[in-house]
């Protein structure tokens, strides 16, 4: 891949075309409007899940919006939620969350590369990185490399804003709904949360790896939780993931990585 | 619950709570722009790393299915496990359609709980 991304004084805004013919407002522009369609809707009927359980776990409207605005990645925000509820320790809390979102490193290592343009300052992909997120990364990893350079970033951003508007108000619905609709339907929101992740993993390709970290972590979620609901979590994660990297790694002895 | 009693020092313990969770977050996206191109995300320590996020959640999705908290704990165990393999029935006949999966075994929840009375 060859190295366009000479840095330019910061603070420049680009206005109109690019000098590799890209638009940069039309890309934000555009961005907006694909986000519109089945992923918005998914994560939608995801956060409304999520609204119903800020509900559900007596807490306000606000910490949700709070939740969603700061965190946005909805793996982290039902963990927490979830552990604050059942009043584990902060420690257990913050390094369940570290723990499940570590994903977001080698994603944003990923996705850099690809968005940057030496006409926007490096602080501004630092601001940028607050969205990489599930559907938006994987939606950027598709069309961006297909634009030219100067439009990827307005790209990434315009399609996230949209997906961040769907996922605030989602967060509010839900929890405005699990409490005017009848318990048991409010019951079918909060079950929402569990049957999404679900079917996110069983859509995933099934490496080996990833199959005997599912099956055990299956196993020992309950388990540790009976054993000690502080720490059961984080002890159901690291033990369970650990014994299925080993597991692979045995299967593989000619793998050198 | 809404109101003024929101407000209160339990509001900020809890927004306190999550900027914590938000800025262990922030921190991996943030180091991602910082060591981006310098980094192998092939090596093992990204393959256990990516291992322990993947059996931690899916432990949190047991938890949740097989104890829940709150008023999920009311509902019966079979009627959660039936409205799960739904949802993975329907994700499969539908050529792996989140929204259907979800939504249809929400609503098979539902409709277990109110049969039962």
């Amino acid at each position: 891949m060859p190295r366009d991304t000479t840095p330019m004084p910061a603070g420049l805004i680009p206005a109109g075309e690019q000098s590799d013919g890209g638009r940069p407002r039309a890309a934000f522009r555009r961005g907006l409007r694909e986000a519109v369609g089945a992923p918005a809707l998914v994560l939608f009927a995801s956060y409304l899940g999520f609204g119903a359980l800020v509900r559900e776990s007596d807490l306000g409207v606000l910490h949700g919006l709070f939740s969603t605005a700061t965190g946005w990645a909805l793996p982290g925000q039902v963990i927490l939620v979830e552990l604050y509820a059942a009043g584990a320790p902060l420690i257990a809390i913050a390094a369940a969350v570290a723990l499940t979102n570590a994903r977001l490193l080698p994603m944003t290592v990923a996705l850099m590369p690809i968005l940057r343009a030496g006409l926007w300052p490096r602080w501004l992909y630092y601001v940028a990185a607050h969205w990489v997120a599930v559907t938006g990364w994987a939606a950027a990893l598709k069309a961006c490399p297909r634009q030219p350079r100067s439009e990827r970033l307005a790209y990434f951003l315009g399609f996230n804003a949209t997906l961040w508007s769907a996922t605030l108000t989602a967060t509010a619905a839900g929890f405005w709904l699990a409490g005017s609709v009848p318990p048991l339907v409010s019951l079918g929101l909060v079950f929402l949360n569990p049957l999404y992740f679900m079917l996110v993993f069983a859509g995933d390709v099934p490496t080996r790896l990833r199959l005997y970290s599912l099956l055990l972590g299956a196993l020992a979620g309950p388990a540790f939780h009976l054993l000690d609901p502080d720490y059961g979590l984080l002890l159901a994660g690291v033990v369970a993931g650990t014994a299925a990297f080993l597991l692979g790694r045995g299967h593989r002895p000619g793998a050198s990585a | 619950m809404s109101g003024p009693a929101d407000f209160g020092t339990g509001f900020w313990v809890v927004i306190g709570v999550m900027a914590v969770g938000a800025l262990v977050t922030y921190a991996w996206r943030g180091l991602g722009v910082a060591l981006s191109g310098r980094l192998n995300t092939a090596s093992p320590l990204f393959v256990w790393v990516s291992c322990v996020a993947y059996a931690l959640l899916t432990a949190l999705v047991a938890r949740m299915i097989v104890l829940p908290y709150g008023p999920l704990a009311e509902t019966a165990l079979l009627d959660r496990l039936l409205a799960a393999g739904v949802a993975l029935g329907l994700f499969f006949a539908t050529r792996c359609n989140i929204l259907v999966g979800t939504l249809g075994g929400a609503l098979v929840l539902v409709l277990l709980v109110w049969l039962r009375g």
